[in-house]
């Protein structure tokens, strides 16, 4: 059932694989299709849990099975059940998956830049940019949690890495939580930043999205996309996601500072040296007027759009 | 008895530097009123409803009066005059009659002050009169269907609609949760005004109005009659509208609230000179209607380092409980803030999580300290946090502290669901039943780990408070104290809403809550 492909090109994993010689009939990953793994190689095992909006009882229990069996999962079992309140009912549940996925054709499209240390990081700018590189981040819409934007920006930084305020060749301007998206831009431009990062720690209901897209909205009607690097990150916040919605990079669970500044001063290089010229601060000085919070009589707004 | 063996002389003169720093504040905030404050007065004296465009009547009226720059007399003498210049009408009815146009306030024929002072505080007093009959009702249900022994498992719902929220509470209560906190919308604590009647959106949490209190208050009333065991009922006075939200939890009987100026100042951005003000108002009505009050220490370990941090935790406490006291909040309704946010893989993180936990309640011991689970270091794996949960549970109840609010799987990922909830519960009940007498079993080394942080902790927070002692809370704001984040006295949101009082201003509330002279 596997195949003997030969170690994958493109990866330290097809690297490990092929280093370990396998044992007398140790099965193979097959990595055109894989599935989930538990104890034995394709037995396809997941666990699940969720709430149903029925009553506790047996009804209930056949409900989930064949609930998870649509989902393709063949013996799918109910391993613990229980009432959470009238009409309502919560399961943990295992089955085996009958889909698999071809990885083979994934790994390679996955984003892998190559992270410089912050020393390198310091002597790459210096010698490719040469100038400060000013970075302004935020929190923005309402998401309240500064936790990922200040793990990225402050010198605290996270973990023991520095944030990019501790780096010689940024200059960082962190916006705090609950930023409109209007004023960071606005505050980008007025500030002349090279980069912007966003960061959407706690949502609801998918409201990054649209709030993420909002912002490259922004961006580009001011006519700022070409000459600023955009960045997002937070916990469901994927490089792919980011991408899709117009952004340069995103980044998700496990980043530390030097991996978005590593990003950062590489594309600002690669940029100037296609444009041969920096970018200049704007001048205008009306944008400072574009936020107006709390300002004149209440007016109930749409909930979410808070300023 | 100390466990701890603590310095009572370090003690004493904390509480002295805390209580010089609380007389400074009010010394600073005594001319001044906000237009939240006013807007408080004309709930208290029934006004309430919303015009054709959501603006809340509250806001029309104290708006009215403030555009004509009338503000600094106070909102009491200008309802005053005009219950006694139209004697048909009821505060409410002047409040439609302003928002049609009809009848403008501050030029109506003026009755002596002697006069108008009569009325309003006549009016004032049969309100909360009434709105204290009511507490006393509930006060009295509490005691006849009674309620688990501390530690309060303190639940929070935060689903957007106020619908979907009373499932989640009758989940938190039938899984044993003793108080349930609707959090709010996030953007409404920068909202000037308080939202009106039931909502079904919101982000991150449901916008707290009236109407909601009161559909989350029926819910579990019945709930808990049915049940025999009462769940309390908890919201914000935080923000922008702290009092306001403080006299609306009151006349729908909630039991506490998250009452604490410092969060918005530091995390929101409000002014501080504005949230100071607004919180002595709404601690004021909490103190008077017997609402327990949590207060934000929790939150600094969420920007700060949780291990050096800890000693302005612990100089919050002290400054926090004498601005309550000072509004007349007894200590048994003051739950003080603290948290369980040290970083996982630092060596002997439970040791010192134990020692702070035990020492805020040697410091306190009269104060239900509300304790909070770790938030910032969980990162997804909700497994992990399942298991940094059952430490914070553990030492919750070996410590004594009055109410928990419960630490959640998926803490940091989304706005819980429901089961997640219900998960957490578990957790905290399986420890709290499995090590309910580990406290009365414990004493600590001496010279150990615990007892040196502890007493570290209390030396750091002695030295914080002489300063800011020295120089002000208002100047350590500015300089990063607390949460590491620096707040101006003269920047922030919601500084247009201060209002300096004139000679004449008075404020029926505050003198009938507290007996305390007319500008406070």
């Amino acid at each position: 059932m596997s195949s003997a492909r030969p170690a994958a090109a493109d990866g330290a994993q097809g690297a490990q694989a092929s280093a370990s010689p396998p044992r007398a009939g140790r099965a193979q990953v097959d990595l055109e299709r894989v599935k989930p793994y538990a104890d034995h190689l394709d037995d396809g095992l997941m666990q699940l849990s969720f709430t149903l909006p029925v009553p506790y009882g047996l009804a209930a229990r056949r409900a989930a099975q064949e609930l998870a069996a649509k989902m393709g999962l063949e013996h799918p079992e109910v391993v613990h059940y229980e009432r959470l309140t009238e009409g309502y009912t919560y399961f943990v549940m295992f089955g085996e998956c009958v889909h698999s996925v071809d990885y083979a054709s994934l790994s390679s499209e996955s984003f892998d830049i190559e992270f410089m240390t912050e020393q390198e990081i310091e002597e790459y700018a210096h010698e490719h940019i040469g100038r400060p590189v000013v970075v302004v981040g935020a929190a923005t819409g309402t998401d309240t949690h500064s936790v990922g934007i200040d793990a990225m920006l402050n010198l605290k930084g996270f973990h023991g890495h520095h944030g990019l305020e501790g780096y010689k060749v940024f200059r960082t301007y962190n916006l705090g939580s609950q930023v409109p998206n209007s004023v960071l831009v606005a505050r980008a431009i007025d500030l002349g930043a090279d980069a912007i990062l966003v960061s959407q720690t706690v949502t609801q209901q998918n409201l990054h999205i649209s709030n993420l897209t909002e912002l490259v909205e922004i961006v580009e009607a001011e006519g700022q996309r070409k000459r600023l690097i955009l960045t997002c990150g937070g916990p469901r916040v994927s490089n792919e996601l980011a991408k899709e919605l117009g952004y340069d990079a995103g980044f998700s669970k496990g980043t530390y500072p030097h991996h978005v500044a590593s990003f950062i001063v590489r594309e600002l290089a690669a940029r100037l040296a296609e444009s041969e010229e920096a970018p200049q601060s704007a001048q205008d000085g009306a944008w400072a007027d574009g936020r107006g919070a709390n300002a004149g009589a209440p007016r109930p707004r749409a909930p979410g759009a808070d300023g | 008895m100390s466990k701890l063996g603590l310095d009572q002389g370090v003690v004493a003169s904390c509480r002295a530097a805390a209580a010089q720093i609380a007389a400074q504040v009010a010394e600073e905030i005594s001319s001044k009123t906000t237009v939240s404050v006013e807007r408080t007065i004309a709930r208290l004296l029934g006004i309430d409803g919303a015009n054709a465009l959501e603006v809340p009547l509250p806001n029309v009226l104290i708006d009215h009066v403030r555009d004509r720059r009338e503000l600094d007399r106070g909102i009491a003498y200008w309802l005053g005059n005009a219950l006694l210049a139209d004697e048909a009408r009821s505060p409410q009815q002047i409040a439609e009659a302003v928002d049609a146009g009809e009848m403008n306030l501050c030029e109506l024929p003026r009755a002596s002050e002697a006069a108008i002072r009569a009325r309003v505080m006549g009016e004032c007093e049969g309100r909360l009169e009434e709105i204290s009959a009511r507490m006393q009702e509930r006060r009295e249900l509490r005691e006849r269907l009674g309620e688990s022994p501390p530690p309060l498992r303190y639940v929070l719902t935060a689903t957007g609609n106020v619908y979907e929220d009373v499932v989640h509470g009758l989940a938190v209560a039938e899984a044993g949760g003793d108080i349930v906190a609707v959090i709010r919308s996030t953007a409404q604590s920068l909202l000037d005004y308080v939202p009106y009647g039931p909502t079904t959106e919101g982000y991150g949490g449901t916008f707290a109005t009236q109407e909601n209190f009161r559909i989350m208050r029926a819910a579990l009333d019945e709930w808990s009659k049915a049940n025999g065991r009462y769940v309390r009922l908890s919201s914000f006075c935080s923000g922008l509208c702290m009092p306001e939200i403080a006299v609306m939890g009151a006349i729908e009987g909630y039991d506490n609230m998250v009452n604490d100026a410092l969060y918005g100042i530091l995390y929101r951005d409000i002014n501080p000179v504005r949230g100071l003000i607004d919180q002595r108002a709404s601690r004021t009505i909490n103190g008077y209607f017997g609402v327990v009050i949590n207060t934000g220490e929790d939150n600094y370990l969420r920007t700060a380092d949780a291990v050096s941090a800890a000693p302005s935790v612990t100089a919050s406490q002290f400054i926090n409980r004498e601005l309550a006291r000072d509004c007349g909040v007894p200590d048994q309704q003051i739950a003080l803030g603290d948290a369980f946010e040290i970083d996982m893989p630092v060596p002997n993180s439970l040791l010192l999580e134990w020692a702070q936990a035990q020492l805020t309640r040697e410091l306190f011991p009269e104060c239900p300290v509300k304790y909070m689970p770790p938030t910032r270091h969980m990162d997804g794996n909700l497994f992990r946090t399942h298991a940094c949960d059952s430490l914070f549970n553990l030492v919750t109840i070996a410590t004594g502290q009055g109410i928990q609010t419960i630490g959640v799987p998926t803490e940091g990922i989304f706005t819980p669901h429901v089961h997640d909830r219900v998960i957490g519960l578990q957790n905290t009940n399986y420890v709290f039943d499995a090590a309910r007498d580990l406290g009365e079993e414990i004493e600590f080394k001496r010279g150990g780990i615990v007892q040196t942080r502890a007493q570290e902790v209390l030396a750091g927070a002695h030295a914080l408070l002489q300063r800011i002692a020295e120089q002000g809370l208002f100047a350590a704001l500015g300089e990063g104290v607390f949460g590491d984040v620096q707040r101006d006295a003269a920047a922030g949101r919601g500084a247009e809403g201060i209002v300096e009082v004139a000679e004449g201003y008075f404020n029926p509330l505050s003198e009938l809550m507290r007996g305390a002279p007319s500008g406070v």
